[in-house]
């Protein structure tokens, strides 16, 4: 289990200092279909970008709050990751993606019925953002309007 | 900080009328940015979904994700996810 006090001394100290944000998403939103039915996006916050993409800047101050597209038809391994985060730990994830991107499990589970479909598109960011102003007023409300713009139903997020 | 990240995307997603679901890999902050559902998962940094070669567990957390993603009472809601 990863714990605050886990953490390496600068990343407690910035921690503790730290005004973590928060935004007024009520009254929440329902899914307007079952589940089996459902289209599911993945948005990892990993830095994974695929191979003729700009990698994420990873000197940018504040964090770099753009994304990437991830077509629903990639290999999920041959995705790279552009996280500067020393937070996270990379050793898993550059054996299997699929710890911070779940696309393969998410495919399994259309094909047993268990959800309806996946997005043509899944998005990543790279999340070690500590000033999240235009994250919150720019790139993730673009996001949220290509989601809707797709019609998907739900969205599954995942922290690298 | 990517869990604070996780929960402001999921946030302004939400807003938008696509109800989400977050993993966590650090509660308290979590319990700070307060995204409508969130599954706390209890592995280290870097493995949201468990262990490698596991992918019979990351298959059980997927699940467990989208269980939470049919809940629209009592929002916002930190579920734990237990082996």
């Amino acid at each position: 289990m990863a714990q605050i006090n886990d953490l390496t001394l600068a990343h407690r100290l910035f921690v503790k200092a730290y005004r973590f944000r928060s935004y007024d998403w009520a009254p929440g939103a329902s899914l307007r279909t079952d589940i089996r039915q459902a289209k599911i996006a993945l948005i990892t916050t990993a830095a994974l970008h695929q191979l003729g993409q700009p990698a994420f800047d990873e000197q940018l101050q504040g964090g770099d709050c753009s994304f990437r597209e991830l077509p629903s038809d990639v290999d999920v391994q041959k995705l790279k990751i552009a996280h500067r985060s020393s937070a996270f730990d990379q050793t898993g994830a550059l054996q299997d993606r699929n710890l911070v991107f779940p696309l393969d499990r998410f495919r399994e589970l259309v094909s047993r019925g268990l959800i309806g479909a996946l997005n043509h598109r899944h998005f990543s960011f790279m999340g070690s953002i500590t000033a999240p102003g235009k994250l919150i007023a720019e790139t993730a409300p673009a996001v949220a309007r290509l989601l809707v713009d797709d019609q998907v139903d739900g969205v599954f997020l995942v922290p690298a | 900080m990517c869990n604070q990240s996780v929960g402001l995307i999921a946030s302004v997603i939400e807003k938008a009328g696509i109800p989400t679901v977050a993993l966590s890999l650090l509660r308290e902050i979590s319990e700070k940015v307060k995204p409508p559902r969130t599954l706390f998962v209890p592995f280290p940094m870097g493995y949201p979904l468990g262990r490698l070669g596991d992918p019979d567990l990351q298959t059980q957390i997927v699940i467990a994700g989208l269980n939470l993603l049919k809940e629209s009472e009592a929002l916002p809601l930190i579920k734990d996810f237990s082996l």
